[in-house]
């Protein structure tokens, strides 16, 4: 199977019951499942005119109730990103699927790539935090996904899945028992932080949802400490629960001199070249970034130990690795291994960054 | 007849109007709370979505469910709200500034026949802006803008509607004494509904270009375009027209994926990274996944990427196939270990990886195809005598026989299973025969 397939059965098994997207490479494959799917289990799918549409209506549906998800590519998150800052004021659950490929503008349709994580993360005005996860193969896309659906309901926010062109188009053999047992990772709690979006109901109470600063009840307000509170709270609800949000995978070896820190489709190259490395003898350790954003802070750190340098490959011009610089000191070296030659990083390569 | 719901749906507390005096707006809004109570509504039957502008306030002075989103996206929210709660009713409250910004919405939701009503407060600029002209601005008007006069074909946003199929579309005023009867008629209407309400605005416009409710009705003349209902269609609405589809897909199977047994073994101790090149037509990716399903079936990992031109029936067609004892952790393709060269196109393509191929490396040629400027081993695609009336059509489902025959990566009798396991009943037939030659 491919990564599309098993992000649209990820989805549609965490009970996405609305989705709306618009064609592009190399996305289409999420949409043409989601539209095919849906009707068959009582759920919506439809084609917008463009992205701001889709991401109109699967905004519009989430306000009615619905458990809402749409897919597209750097250029599409380019029109999505007005109506993402809607969602995160109106505190709407969202997931979003980026499958990145390579910029900027059309740049290389066909060309995997790892340049939309910073995008993700600031595409709203204001900056405010959203959650974004990237999954390194098609088990984890469809895992992670089933996750984003449980963050964005408890959060009430956006939700990205990072993705690539090689993991969503790329068919590959997976085995039945990792795509039906979910990996060992921290159960997300299912009560929402604050309160539960309450959707528009007949006989129901009367709601108004406002992307402008609103008070408690949804009514438009200048009050600057009521602004000031809502704000602060935007951005609190999300950093101040970074630990339950985090999730890495820590591959440690007592007495490693060098980190490797990847995620995505990189993270697999990562893995091959640690394979290699600890074959001829070497001692390495290594940690895939699952939850991009809020950056995992602490789960990062606790890898330092005895660490002198972090090699960090990405197909970007080192987005994640200024990150990582922020968390560490003078004393650990930083070495990137970044791509944007339409081709993915090989594992030979992190290694003759890891020989120097 | 039952007692009425409510004698207004104007949240009074929230009067008066923070519209400016002779401003239209707050008529508008009488006429649909007017409606509302010919409808006997409950409010929470009602969801007000309003754009931006002036008429963007409105949405506090009505009792019912309100959402205020972002310019000219307002039809997109109200027909998603729709979507997904078709019981209740959804009214646009949008100026001629949303329709502008968002025409692409307006005239696609008019297209997709959405069962939202859309009423425009049209009063031919911007008014919390500052009075800048707009997409219904008249000829030669005068605005912060336009201070030598408007050159640009003042939109007509019912017309828009109306040759864009929308369900139920009409033009009134500010005025008119039937506007809430109107109102009515467009929202008991199953489909889009849309009027184009033409109204003033008495801090801007009307004090540049002299125009009182005279002169609007003047213009309306001499533009020819007429008030009343402009159209009204039989052709049912996109939420019920999905309710059909709903039913109709109900009775299909959902996706699954495709099981494959691993009934065959492989001894393979090391990763082979092949790539398949031709040309469009010559079933390429079939014969990679063919090669792929095979090595599935065998107890081996594999991941295949295909790459052609995005106009799909011309070019190039190549297969990249990675096939492995262990899971694939990289699965791109730098340097393959085999390459089959089947039609100039693909050659072409994969000059740069046959180069970086290696004295140990081979690639296969078909007829014309050898030469290649590269230090792999160079062999022919050699296929049985009795194949060779197959070459020009199967060529590709040869080359994979070819290449299970000569690699030995996988039993041949893997490669045909994987045919009758993932080809249609009548290629399967087809590609069988063409393996047949082997034997």
């Amino acid at each position: 199977m491919d990564g599309a397939a098993a992000i649209a059965r990820g989805a549609l098994d965490a009970g996405c019951n609305y989705y709306a997207g618009y064609p592009i490479t190399p996305a289409s494959g999420i949409l043409t499942h989601m539209l095919r799917e849906l009707p068959k289990v009582g759920g919506i799918g439809l084609q917008g005119e463009d992205e701001i549409s889709s991401m109109g209506h699967c905004i519009g549906a989430a306000t009615a109730g619905a458990t809402v998800f749409t897919a597209s590519s750097g250029p599409g998150l380019s029109l999505y990103s007005e109506n993402i800052g809607l969602a995160i004021m109106m505190e709407v659950p969202l997931v979003i699927a980026i499958s990145q490929r390579l910029g900027p503008s059309t740049g290389a349709a066909t060309a995997s790539a790892q340049g939309d994580i910073q995008f993700m993360r600031w595409c709203n005005s204001g900056g405010y935090p959203v959650i974004v996860l990237s999954p390194t193969n098609i088990p984890e896309s469809y895992h992670l996904i089933k996750r984003a659906f449980k963050l964005a309901k408890r959060f009430r926010s956006p939700v990205f899945i990072a993705t690539d062109k090689e993991t969503v188009m790329t068919t590959e053999s997976v085995s039945e028992a990792e795509m039906i047992n979910a990996p060992d990772w921290p159960e997300i709690p299912d009560e929402p932080v604050g309160k539960p979006l309450d959707p528009y109901q007949i006989n129901g109470s009367i709601h108004h949802y406002t992307g402008s600063s609103h008070n408690e009840e949804g009514h438009i307000t200048k009050d600057p400490d009521i602004i000031a509170e809502f704000n602060e709270r935007l951005k609190n609800k999300i950093e101040s629960r970074v630990d339950e949000i985090s999730l890495v995978n820590a591959d440690l070896q007592d007495g490693a001199g060098t980190l490797i820190i990847s995620y995505g489709v990189s993270a697999r190259s990562m893995e091959a070249a640690v394979n290699h490395l600890r074959d001829q003898g070497e001692k390495v350790s290594a940690l895939t970034v699952y939850s991009l954003w809020p950056i995992p802070e602490k789960k990062i750190k606790n890898c330092l130990k005895g660490i002198k340098r972090i090699i960090i490959p990405e197909m970007n011009h080192g987005q994640y690795r200024h990150e990582i610089e922020r968390l560490t000191n003078d004393e650990i070296e930083l070495v990137g291994v970044n791509k944007v030659d339409t081709f993915l990083i090989t594992p030979e390569e992190i290694m003759a960054a890891y020989h120097g | 007849m039952a007692e009425p719901v409510l004698d207004t749906y104007i949240a009074e507390e929230n009067l008066p109007y923070e519209f400016c005096p002779g401003c239209s707006h707050g008529k508008i809004l009488g006429a649909l709370s007017d409606s509302l109570k010919q409808q006997n509504l409950d409010p929470s039957e009602v969801v007000i979505v309003t754009d931006i502008g002036c008429v963007g306030l409105s949405d506090k002075y009505f009792v019912t469910h309100a959402f205020h989103g972002l310019h000219g996206r307002a039809i997109t929210y109200a027909s998603g709200i729709k979507m997904q709660n078709p019981d209740l009713k959804v009214v646009v409250l949008i100026g001629d500034g949303g329709c502008g910004i968002g025409g692409h919405h307006l005239l696609n939701a008019a297209r997709m026949n959405t069962d939202v009503n859309v009423l425009v407060f049209n009063n031919f600029n911007f008014g919390m802006t500052g009075g800048q002209h707009s997409v219904t601005t008249p000829f030669d008007s005068i605005t912060p803008t336009t201070s030598f006069g408007s050159t640009d074909a003042p939109m007509d946003i019912a017309g828009t509607a109306k040759v864009n199929g929308g369900g139920f579309i009409a033009r009134a005023t500010a005025f008119d004494k039937d506007l809430p009867e109107m109102i009515t008629k467009a929202m008991i209407h199953d489909g889009f509904a849309l009027i184009d309400i033409w109204e003033l605005c008495t801090a801007y416009y009307v004090v540049r270009n002299d125009f009182g409710r005279k002169e609007m009705m003047g213009y309306m003349d001499s533009m020819k375009m007429e008030s009343g209902i402009l159209q009204k269609t039989e052709r049912p609405s996109f939420q019920t027209s999905y309710k059909h589809i709903q039913e109709q897909a109900s009775q299909q199977k959902t996706m699954s994926g495709l099981v494959l047994e691993t009934n065959f073994t492989s001894d393979l101790d090391r990763p082979v990274r092949i790539v398949l090149a031709g040309s469009a037509g010559q079933k390429v990716v079939s014969a990679g996944n063919l090669l792929a399903s095979a090595a599935t079936l065998s107890g081996l990992w594999t991941s295949r990427r295909a790459d052609f031109p995005i106009t799909i029936q011309t070019g190039f067609s190549v297969a990249e196939i990675v096939i492995s004892p262990e899971p694939v952790l990289y699965s791109g393709i730098v340097k393959p270990d085999v390459a089959a060269l089947i039609a100039t196109e693909g050659k072409a393509k994969i000059a740069r990886l046959t180069k970086a191929m290696e004295a140990s490396d081979t690639i296969y040629f078909a007829d014309g195809l050898g030469d290649v400027d590269s230090p792999a081993n160079q062999l022919p695609l050699e296929f049985p005598e009795s194949a060779k009336k197959d070459v020009r059509k199967n060529i590709s489902a040869l080359t994979a026989g070819f290449l299970t025959k000569e690699l030995n990566l996988f039993p041949f009798e893997a490669l045909k299973e994987a045919v009758r396991q993932i080809q249609k009943p009548k290629i399967t037939e087809i590609n069988l025969g063409v393996l047949a030659h082997f034997e």
